[in-house]
C-alpha cells in the first residue's frame, strides 16, 4: 500500500523462546480505523506496542510515516510524538492534576508555551466532557473519568495515530459506554487513524473500517466488520466469534 | 423504660462501667482482657517506680543557681548549674570566647535557611539564592579575616555550629549524589552501572569511622608533596561519600516501587529519559521513601559525632572537654543529658517535619 501511515513487514518477536508475533504483515492507511481482536495471549497488545517501541521486535520492519523503527532513540522519540497511546490501566500520573497531566507532554516535548498548552488541554477536556475535573487528581476520579482524561492527554499531543490497548477492559460495565462514546465521537469528528485492541464488538461494527483477528501471534483473518462478523472464513475465527456474545 | 442516652455500649448491660465515659474507656482500653490487665499493671508499676524519681532529680531537688561545684555536690538532685557554667564551651567548642557571637549568628543563619527550605511557598529559584547568601554569610562569620573580623582557623571551630555544618553540608551534597547513584545503578549502560554498584558496596562495607580515619591519616600520604587539603574539608567529604551510598539504596527502593505503567505512559508521550526521571519518576519515588530517607538524615546528624576520632571538635567532643575541668568533675550525667537534649531537639524536629511533609503530599492525591 503506497503512503501507508503504518507499515509492518514480516515482523517477528520472541519473549525468550516464546514466539509471540509470527510474520506479521500489516499496512494501515491514513485515517483508517482498525479493530484487532482475538483470544488472550494472541499477541494483539504486543503488536500495537511494537508500533511505538514499548516492545522491541527482533525481526522484520516497522515504519511509521515512513520512519523506520530502530534502536536509534531519536527516531523512536519522533515516532512517539506522533503516535498516541491509551492504556488498559490508564497510566495517568497520580502526583499531577488532570490539567498538569495533559499539559506535561505539550510543554516539555512539543515546547508549547504554558498558556497555549493549557488552552488546548481545556479544549480537549471539554471534548471528552470532563472539563470540570481539571484541577482534580487522578486518584479522585472514577475509572471511566480517568480513561477519558487519558484519551484527552494523548490527543493534546496532536498525534497522527492513536493506539488503544484494551481501553475499556478494566472498567465497570456502566463506565464502558462513556469511554466508547468518546472513542466513537473521536472517529466520527476527526480523521484520526485508530488502532483499537478490544473485545467490544459493538464498537467494531460501528466504527471500524477493518477488523483483524489474531491468534497465537498470527493474523488469521481480516475483513470489513460486516463481512467479518456475518461471514467469517477461517475455522478459528468462527470458534472465537461463537464464544463471545456480540 | 427509656434508654439511657449516655450508654456507650448497650450490650454490656446498664452497669456503671458502661455509663460513665472515663470508666468505660479504662475498661475497654486498659483492662479489656487478662493479658491487657497484666500489661497495664506492669506499666503502671514501671511508671511509679521511675517517673517520680526522675522528676525529683530533674526538677524538684536540682539546682540551677549554685555558683560552685561544692555547692552543687550538696544538692541531691541534678546540678544544672554546671550547664550554666559550661554551656558556651559545650555549644561553641574552643572558638575564641569574645568572638562566639559569630558562630551563634552562623548557626542561626543556617537554621533559618533550613527552616525556610521546609516551607512549600519558597520552593523555587529564590531558595537557591537564600542558600547561597546563608552559606557565604556563615562562612564569612566563621572564618573572619574580612570586614574587620579577626581570622579564626577552622581547627578552633567546634560544638553545635560544627555539628550543624557537617550535617547540613553532608545531607545537602549526599542527597543529589545518592539520587545519581541510584539512577546509575538502574541504568542499562554497563560501565555506569558497574561503577555505581562498586561504589555503593565498597562504601557500605566499611564503617564511617574508618572512612574518617582514612581521610585524615591515609589520604595525606597519597597526596603530592606540598599539597594539603584542609582536614575539616576531608572529613566533610568522607561524610558526604558515606551518606550518599546509603541514600542511593533507599532511593533505589523507591524507584523500584514505581509501576511500569508510569514509565510507559511517559514514553508514549515522547518524554526523554531525563524528563521522565525529573517530572514523573523521582517525585513519586522520593515521596514513597520519605520515612527511611529522613531516618538516614537523622542517623547522619548523630554520626557526625564520630569526627572526634580525627580530632575535630563536634558537639559531643565539646561536652567531653567540659568534663575535663577538675573543679566541675562528677557531673557527667547532667552534661550528657544536655547534649542529648540538643540532639533530640534536632532529630525530633526532622522527624516531625517529615511526618507533616508526608501528610501534605498525601492529601494531594487521595480522596
Amino acid at each position: 500500500m503506497a503512503n501507508a501511515i503504518i507499515s509492518m513487514q514480516d515482523v517477528n518477536k520472541w519473549y525468550g523462546k516464546f514466539h509471540v508475533l509470527r510474520n506479521i504483515n500489516l499496512e494501515v492507511a491514513s485515517g483508517e480505523r482498525i479493530v484487532i481482536c482475538g483470544p488472550s495471549g494472541s499477541g494483539k497488545s504486543t503488536l500495537i506496542r511494537c508500533i511505538n517501541r514499548l516492545e522491541e521486535h527482533q525481526k522484520g520492519r516497522i515504519a511509521v510515516e515512513g520512519t523506520e523503527i530502530t534502536n536509534d532513540i531519536r527516531h523512536v522519540e519522533a515516532i512517539r510524538r506522533d503516535v498516541g497511546m491509551v492504556f488498559q490501566h490508564f497510566n495517568l500520573f497520580p502526583h499531577l492534576t488532570v490539567l498538569q497531566n495533559l499539559t506535561l507532554g505539550p510543554i516539555w516535548v512539543l515546547k508549547t508555551p504554558k498558556a497555549e498548552a493549557e488552552a488546548r488541554a481545556m479544549k480537549y477536556l471539554e471534548r471528552v466532557r470532563i472539563a470540570e475535573q481539571a484541577s482534580k487528581f487522578p486518584g479522585q476520579l472514577s475509572g471511566g473519568q480517568q480513561q477519558r482524561v487519558a484519551i484527552a492527554r494523548s490527543l493534546c499531543m496532536d498525534p497522527k495515530v492513536m493506539l488503544f490497548d484494551e481501553p475499556t477492559s478494566a472498567l465497570d460495565p456502566e463506565m464502558v459506554k462513556e469511554v466508547l462514546e468518546v472513542m466513537v465521537k473521536l472517529a466520527e469528528d476527526t480523521g484520526m487513524t485508530m488502532l483499537v485492541v478490544t473485545h467490544e464488538m459493538g464498537f467494531a461494527r460501528k466504527v471500524a473500517d477493518r477488523v483483524i483477528f489474531m491468534d497465537e501471534g498470527e493474523i488469521i483473518e481480516q475483513n470489513t466488520p460486516d463481512a467479518f462478523f456475518d461471514h467469517p472464513q477461517n475455522e478459528r475465527t468462527k470458534l472465537f466469534l461463537s464464544q463471545i456474545i456480540h | 423504660m427509656s434508654v439511657d442516652p449516655n450508654a456507650v455500649n448497650s450490650s454490656s448491660g446498664p452497669g456503671l462501667l458502661s455509663r460513665v465515659p472515663v470508666l468505660h474507656w479504662l475498661r475497654t482500653q486498659l483492662f479489656s482482657s487478662p493479658l491487657n490487665t497484666l500489661l497495664t499493671l506492669l506499666t503502671l508499676w514501671l511508671l511509679l517506680a521511675t517517673v517520680p524519681a526522675i522528676i525529683d532529680w530533674v526538677f524538684l531537688k536540682s539546682t540551677i543557681t549554685a555558683t560552685s561545684a561544692q555547692e552543687c555536690r550538696k544538692v541531691t538532685g541534678a546540678c544544672w548549674a554546671v550547664i550554666v557554667e559550661k554551656h558556651r564551651l559545650i555549644l561553641f567548642g574552643v572558638y575564641p570566647y569574645e568572638e562566639q557571637w559569630r558562630p551563634l549568628l552562623a548557626t542561626l543563619l543556617l537554621l533559618g535557611v533550613i527552616i525556610l527550605s521546609g516551607i512549600r511557598r519558597f520552593w523555587n529559584l529564590s531558595l537557591l539564592v537564600f542558600w547561597l547568601i546563608a552559606l557565604t554569610g556563615a562562612a564569612v562569620l566563621m572564618w573572619g579575616g574580612v570586614f574587620g573580623l579577626t581570622h579564626v582557623e577552622n581547627s578552633r571551630w567546634g560544638g553545635l555550629p560544627l555539628t550543624l555544618m557537617l550535617s547540613t553540608f553532608g545531607i545537602a551534597f549526599a542527597f543529589p549524589l545518592g539520587i545519581a547513584l541510584a539512577l546509575g545503578r538502574r541504568s542499562n549502560m554497563p560501565a555506569i552501572k558497574t561503577i555505581c554498584i562498586v561504589y555503593i558496596e565498597l562504601i557500605r562495607g566499611v564503617p564511617l569511622i574508618s572512612l574518617l580515619f582514612m581521610s585524615a591519616v591515609m589520604l595525606p600520604l597519597f597526596l603530592p608533596e606540598g599539597l594539603t587539603i584542609d582536614k575539616l574539608l576531608r572529613a566533610q567529604v568522607a561524610i558526604i561519600l558515606f551518606a550518599a551510598a546509603y541514600m542511593a539504596e533507599t532511593i533505589r527502593g523507591g524507584l523500584q516501587a514505581i509501576p511500569k505503567g508510569q514509565f510507559e505512559g511517559a514514553d508514549s508521550l515522547g518524554l526523554t529519559y531525563w524528563q521522565q526521571t525529573r517530572l514523573i519518576v523521582l517525585p513519586q519515588a522520593l515521596k514513597i521513601v520519605i520515612p527511611p530517607l529522613v531516618g538516614l538524615f537523622i542517623a547522619l546528624f548523630k554520626d557526625t559525632s564520630l569526627v572526634v576520632i580525627i580530632g575535630i571538635f563536634d558537639l559531643t567532643q565539646a561536652a567531653k572537654a567540659a568534663l575535663v575541668d577538675q573543679s566541675w568533675r562528677g557531673f557527667s550525667i547532667e552534661i550528657y543529658v544536655f547534649i542529648s537534649a540538643i540532639y533530640f531537639v534536632f532529630c525530633y524536629s526532622m522527624s516531625k517535619y517529615s511526618q507533616s511533609l508526608e501528610k501534605r503530599l498525601a492529601t494531594e492525591h487521595q480522596r
